[in-house]
């Protein structure tokens, strides 16, 4: 045991900041990290135990106890309790024979929930022992259960049935399906060969001024979802001090409803590296990292295969394309489960090796990032079509889209729908036009941009996507009307942000558990309007949090009551403000007259 | 003006509110001035006579006495403050939240070193006369609506003379940073 340990930390010289890679390979290894364990990363990485163990803690993916030779993560977003998931639940716990977030006796199989994992258009899905598993129904977790009794291997256990694409690739060999409903002019046109951009800028001479000069002429924003001009981040980066630079591409798409990331890394991963490369060459960089959620370790062996081809192919590592000087490499760095890291700061903190907490700004990535070097940390979407824009021209993408929001958007559509998936399709299309397309019907919500984003009623399905007026990231969740909207969804995205603050700001920490109190009573029918008056008066105490997610963790309560707020009326009608409706005197001495009666 | 009528009532608390009110000094008579006391362990009425202006609640709820006079007080005060620690977060009390009642109930009647050879018929009390302890300590505000919270442990005598004056005049209270902060 300790030789595996020691040998992996061999394997990342024995740095620290390579914590996260060393803790997910020994725990790979492993099954767990024990204390013992601990003490000798601890030990041979010179650094403080405690060091070690605030990282172990603060990542969902990390235990210090054994989970079982299986180890079953159900997720429970919003999506899967729209198909039935107690069911599962159930099914799961009485073939496993323990209940979800223990192990059953013999050890075999650990049951546990987590938050989304990307599979929102394929729920019920799970990730066991790295591997997805997705659309479970009660049969299906009869059979897995069964297999792991009889010792199958994960393999075995995932059949012979892959998805569609490069899902089916032997080097994934993935149950997960595309779903590509719709191709854009952009990201899936299906017109790229790799090295397209690369070979543009050494046919037409471009220096690195000239291609952050045509990013900024084609106007791109960032996709990850605020939407910061691509072009001037990148300008800044390159006039930075401080060597080497770092490019990394976020790809911890941990907003529950999102899983473009996912399609895009496995049709055009190349697309996406060679983004990265591109903004390396712009900004003067010469490492490039991919930040990967944990939740897709099933696609680890496909990426770095492909990042080993771009380099035979002379697309990655030293005079890239012939040209002297353009030097540029590419690792995967793996999240450890948390939603938090997919804040840009907070993202380079946990690829330090530290626990995911935001920084404080300024200074500002691109010029104090990861290592304390500049940084650019771009959306996979992003990079992806900066390649397309060096490949046709920013005359060519500025006629895509509207005047604010050029080219086009991914869009990752789940819930209520006939045809959930992925939709890439230029920015301005309405809220109704989507709807059509997806072909939804009875629809009482729309989660825009997630969680974080904003719920929105019939009235406002006329606004169209774009920066301008309804930005977003790129998930929409349709909520049908058969679904109790505080119940079904507001209280689980509630429970989310409880789950997922990194706790690093008092408001956060506190307000997503106290809201989350305040929205069970109101979903039991026990609150006051002074309840949800409570709620709205902590809106602006919530924009004291030190990053985006934290100022907008209390967006689902927030713009359900701002849209739906007959159906929190409803709830609290002819409760009394005096005398508080949820306090039962009868329970509250029930404990006492039981005490006293034997 | 008519003067403003005051009650006050100590639940789960030690009194230590009270007494901290008492340290008013020589201002005790400027208040009578100001308010007429109703219902208070500072006059000694038991009852409520009338209905109430302002009723101040020291402690928070371990019985279902207190839930009662609780009750008591929001229909008979117009306005009502949680005064200190225990009535606004259940204080001191509010530690033994952190075990079920019943391990409470056998500690403090069983099983503590002072009980156990004593109690022969191992016996909780229980007569009815007495009131019924509750699974926890609650704050007040978990039971009624409480108005206004004045903080401290005790509060200071100033701020509570200061809180009484501001209600019964209308005038507006200043707290000082000192009275809000964390320890």
């Amino acid at each position: 045991m300790g030789e595996t340990v020691h040998a992996i930390i061999r394997n990342y010289n024995g740095d620290p900041t390579r914590l996260m890679d060393i803790l997910i390979d020994i725990q790979s290894q492993l099954g767990y990290l024990s204390e013992w364990t601990i003490e000798q990363i601890a030990k041979s990485l010179d650094i403080p135990k405690i060091d070690v163990e605030q990282t172990v803690s603060f990542y969902h993916f990390f235990t210090k106890e054994p989970r079982g030779k299986y180890t079953v993560y159900l997720n429970n977003s919003v999506v899967t309790g729209f198909y039935k998931v107690d069911e599962i639940v159930k099914t799961f716990e009485k073939e496993a024979g323990c209940s979800f977030g223990r192990v059953s006796p013999d050890g075999l199989i650990g049951l546990f929930s987590t938050a989304c994992i990307g599979m929102s258009d394929q729920e019920p899905a799970a990730i066991i022992n790295e591997q997805v598993f997705t659309r479970l129904t009660p049969d299906k977790v009869k059979t897995l259960i069964a297999g792991m009794k009889d010792g199958k291997t994960i393999e075995q256990l995932k059949g012979s049935s892959y998805g569609d694409g490069q899902n089916a690739n032997p080097l994934m060999k993935a149950t997960v399906k595309n779903h590509i409903r719709k191709k854009g002019e952009v990201i899936f046109s299906g017109d790229y060969t790799a090295g397209d951009a690369l070979r543009k800028i050494k046919s037409a001479k471009m220096s690195s001024n000239d291609v952050i000069d045509i990013v900024k002429k084609s106007s791109v924003r960032g996709r990850g979802g605020a939407g910061f001009p691509t072009g001037m981040k990148w300008e800044v980066a390159r006039k930075a001090q401080g060597e080497p630079k770092y490019i990394f591409c976020n790809a911890d798409e941990g907003e529950p409803g999102t899983f473009k990331d996912r399609v895009i890394l496995t049709e055009e991963p190349k697309l996406v590296f060679e983004g990265m490369t591109i903004a390396g060459y712009a900004v003067g960089a010469r490492y490039g990292i991919l930040y990967l959620r944990n939740e897709y370790m099933y696609m680890k062996k496909y990426l770095v295969s492909i990042l080993q081809d771009m380099e035979r192919d002379n697309l990655l590592g030293t005079a890239i394309g012939g040209k002297n000087g353009f030097n540029f490499d590419i690792r995967i760095q793996f999240g450890g489960g948390a939603y938090v890291c997919g804040e840009e700061s907070a993202l380079i903190e946990s690829a330090e090796g530290k626990r995911g907490e935001p920084r404080d700004r300024p200074p500002f990535p691109v010029e104090k990032g990861y290592l304390q070097k500049p940084t650019v940390v771009n959306n996979v979407e992003t990079l992806c079509t900066v390649v397309k824009i060096i490949t046709k021209g920013h005359e060519w993408y500025n006629t895509i889209g509207t005047r604010e929001s050029r080219g086009t958007k991914v869009l990752s559509i789940s819930g209520d729908c006939e045809e959930p998936g992925i939709y890439e399709i230029p920015w301005g299309f309405s809220v109704n036009d989507i709807l059509k397309m997806t072909g939804a019907r009875d629809v009482q919500a729309v989660q825009v941009g997630g969680p974080s984003g904003s719920c929105i009623a019939a009235n406002e399905f006329g606004r169209t996507l774009a920066y301008e007026d309804l930005a977003t990231g790129g998930s929409l969740i349709i909520i049908g009307k058969n679904r109790d909207l505080l119940k079904d969804v507001v209280l689980n995205f509630a429970e989310f942000f409880r789950e997922e603050s990194c706790g690093s700001c008092v408001p956060c920490r506190a307000l997503t558990g106290m809201s989350k109190l305040v929205m069970e009573k109101i979903v039991s029918g026990k609150a006051t309007v002074s309840d949800i008056d409570r709620l709205v008066s902590w809106a602006p105490i919530m924009k004291k949090n030190r990053c985006g997610l934290g100022q907008t963790a209390l967006n689902p309560i927030l713009t359900t009551i701002k849209n739906f707020r007959h159906l929190y009326d409803e709830k609290v009608k002819g409760n009394s403000e005096i005398i508080n409706p949820a306090f039962n005197l009868a329970a509250a001495t029930a404990d006492y007259e039981a005490a006293v009666k034997n | 003006m008519a003067k403003k009528i005051i009650a006050t009532a100590s639940l789960s608390g030690c009194f230590g509110c009270h007494m901290s009110f008492l340290d008013i000094d020589a201002k005790i008579l400027d208040l009578i001035e100001l308010v007429e006391f109703n219902k208070s362990p500072i006059d000694d009425i038991k009852k409520f006579t009338k209905q109430c202006d302002i009723g101040l609640i020291e402690g928070g709820c371990c019985n279902d006495e207190n839930v009662h006079n609780l009750l008591d007080f929001r229909k008979n005060c117009k306005v009502l403050v949680s005064v200190g620690e225990c009535a606004i977060m259940g204080g001191l009390p509010a530690l033994r939240n952190m075990v079920p009642l019943q391990e409470c109930l056998e500690e403090a009647y069983l099983n503590g070193p002072t009980v156990r050879d004593c109690n022969e018929n191992k016996i909780i009390p229980n007569d009815p006369e007495l009131p019924k302890i509750l699974n926890k300590v609650y704050p007040c505000h978990e039971i009624v609506k409480i108005d206004y919270f004045l903080p401290g442990c005790p509060p200071t005598a100033e701020l509570i003379w200061n809180a009484l004056v501001t209600l019964a005049t209308g005038a507006e209270l200043k707290l000082p940073y000192e009275s809000v902060r964390f320890d």
